[in-house]
């Protein structure tokens, strides 16, 4: 296949395919570190602590958490959907750039699609404890039942929600186990210990790897990114239907889906960011997560930061000629009422922060964008707190306004969450390959650095598929 | 009996030589899937994809008539004058249900035409090739010539392998 000579090589350092398999299956093969062991602790402890907390909301109810007649989704919610959007990087690169025939993706799809399942499995925690009674949480399935029966309300964007969610994180689980199973049959034939040797078989599920294997894996592969592709759409369009099918000034609009969506894949690069940053460099994948895979990622941001900056603009503008007043109050009240600060952090991290991407110098700087990436997630946080707390605060009513601060129980619920997220990672990182070792091999001839780019050595023409 | 290829393009060329000399290749074990192989080896195209649509199908039937049938005759609510059939809100359950059968029915499809499940025992040709090497394997038993393993042999040094091994599975 020819490729551009324009084009960047995605690994580098000449490698083979047995040293393609040194360098990635290394982390898995050999001790964990004393690191490792104090970051798994320390996040560890953090999880534990998250659940506590959860357990007295669940002892003791709800009233644990700021909430109140007025304000009733705050931390809770802008949890969620913080933690959903993140989700959604993991899925657009392995289907999205997957269609778009995108090789780098490659270098980060498992990881990201890793955090994928992560994430999505922190979101689930916070609807299910907000309902109060746990116990009952599967009220929420139609299945029949002798209430009647009684069958949950079709018509909710919330039973949307919830089909929406699970399915997501079925389609993402099958999706990465998928691609996970040969790259487990590889640490099973590297095992030295036959206990090792057993136990990645098990997982593996005995993969073979014989040509019609493989032709499945690619039909597989294919028609799960062409699902994937519009169900990664659906799910934050439908978290934001939650909001704009209300009539909540401030929540009742239009853009809300193409805008949450963007919004969500914007935190989810920045996220993916962040643990690749420290993965790389942490495990030595330099060569293989290179700096042209970071500066795609942040093209990315460019894109997404920038649609997701043109929705705030446009929301205030169309505030202001809707001639609503309540619609008009709900905007003033969050760029100058008392949240402003978080509207401000808001728009500082989303809309400035991402814009400093078109430099091509900061967009290849590694310490650059790690604190970009951060900067990021808190401004998506701040968003979805902006979205949910302002609009509710001040209601149509002016002796319901009141305000909303977190309880100690809904801070310690949130980092726990995040505890919860690091500690599966770190598992993660420790017990499979972090980079999807099989698909790497399969682009080496086109996008190796000892096939394409400065520092070729082989003719492209001595290496084209007949 | 099995040949060892080091390249993924010394393989492809090798199937075809081998097939053009009348040889039946049993099977071939790479690290990572190669483009052109299948068709090297004449090996028809999966019909994955048609159980992914017929399971698709399956879903979004099930969803569709699933709240039809609650909907309208099981349990009817009036929810603020609308109409109990009411499509256009049926549609994201309907997208969901279409993609969670398709995405499952396919997978398990798949795992069960490749034989693979927990605790499956694998047959493994040579624990390189999931690694680096590239296998081309030969069936061959107690009747097979002398003549004919020779010429099997021929041919794959012939074309570029490694290693030649027999082993009995």
């Amino acid at each position: 296949m020819f490729v551009s000579p324009l084009r960047e090589p995605l690994i580098q350092g000449h490698k083979t395919y047995k040293q393609i398999s040194d360098d990635i299956c290394a982390p898995v093969e050999t001790k964990p570190s004393k690191a490792w062991f104090l970051a798994t602790t320390l996040s560890g402890l953090l999880a534990i602590n998250g659940f506590v907390m959860i357990g007295l909301t669940i002892t003791y109810g709800i009233g644990l958490w700021g909430l109140n007649k007025t304000v009733g989704w705050a931390w809770d919610i802008t949890n969620f959907v913080w933690w959903i959007g993140i989700g959604h990087a993991g899925t657009l690169i392995s289907a999205i750039l997957l269609l778009f025939r995108q090789k780098w993706r490659t270098g980060v799809n498992r990881s990201a699609e890793a955090m994928t399942i992560f994430a999505v499995m922190c979101a689930s925690f916070f609807p299910i404890i907000h309902m109060g009674r746990v116990w009952l949480a599967f009220f929420i399935f139609p299945y029949p039942n002798t209430r009647g029966p009684v069958w949950v309300n079709f018509n909710s964007p919330l039973l949307w929600d919830v089909f929406a969610i699970s399915t997501y994180f079925t389609v993402s689980l099958v999706f990465w186990y998928t691609g996970l199973i040969p790259d487990l049959a590889l640490i099973r034939d590297r095992a030295k210990s036959a206990f090792t040797k057993k136990m990645y078989n098990i997982f593996c599920f005995g993969w073979k790897g014989t040509a019609k294997n493989w032709q499945r894996f690619e039909s597989i592969s294919l028609v799960l990114a062409g699902l994937s592709t519009p169900l990664v759409l659906s799910v934050h369009t439908i978290v934001s239907f939650d909001f704009a099918t209300s009539v909540i000034p401030g929540w009742h609009t239009t853009i809300f889906p193409p805008y949450f969506v963007a919004g969500a894949i914007f935190s989810g690069f920045a996220m993916v960011l962040t643990l690749m940053l420290v993965v790389r460099r942490v495990f030595n994948l330099q060569e293989y997560i290179t700096l042209g895979h970071i500066e795609s990622m942040n093209k990315v941001i460019i894109l997404t930061g920038s649609i997701v900056g043109v929705a705030y603009i446009t929301e205030l503008f169309t505030a202001w000629y809707s001639g609503n007043p309540y619609e008009q109050y709900a905007f003033l009240n969050r760029s100058m009422g008392p949240y402003w600060w978080s509207y401000w952090g808001m728009m500082t991290c989303n809309v400035v922060s991402p814009q400093l991407f078109w430099v091509r110098k900061l967009r290849r700087s590694v310490v650059f964008t790690f604190f970009m990436s951060i900067f990021i997630n808190v401004g998506m946080w701040f968003e979805r707190f902006v979205i949910i707390v302002t609009s509710t605060h001040r209601d149509f009513i002016v002796s319901s306004w009141t305000m909303y601060y977190p309880t100690t129980v809904e801070i310690f619920i949130y980092i726990g969450t995040i505890g919860f997220f690091m500690t599966l990672f770190l598992i993660f990182a420790k017990v499979a390959p972090v980079i999807a070792v099989a698909e790497v091999k399969s682009i080496l001839k086109t996008a190796g650095d000892q096939y394409t780019g400065p520092n070729a050595v082989h003719k492209q023409d001595d290496h084209s598929h007949h | 009996m099995y040949g060892l290829y080091e390249d993924e393009e010394i393989l492809i060329k090798a199937v075809k030589k081998v097939r053009a000399e009348g040889l039946k290749i049993h099977d071939c074990y790479t690290p990572f899937p190669v483009h052109g192989l299948d068709d090297a080896m004449g090996l028809r195209m999966t019909k994955l994809h048609s159980a992914g649509f017929i399971f698709g199908a399956t879903g979004t039937l099930t969803a569709l008539s699933f709240i039809l049938w609650i909907t309208t005759n099981n349990y009817p609510i009036n929810y603020g004058g609308k109409p109990y059939l009411s499509l256009p809100s049926w549609i994201p359950i309907t997208f969901e249900l279409t993609v969670l059968f398709a995405s499952v029915g396919m997978f398990l499809t798949y795992l069960y035409l490749n034989r693979l499940a927990p605790g499956m025992k694998s047959e493994i040709i040579d624990e390189r090739t999931t690694c680096h090497m590239f296998a081309m394997t030969f069936e061959i038993d107690d009747h097979t010539t002398d003549a004919k393993k020779a010429e099997i042999r021929k041919v794959l040094s012939d074309s570029g392998a490694v290693e030649i091994h027999e082993k009995e599975l």
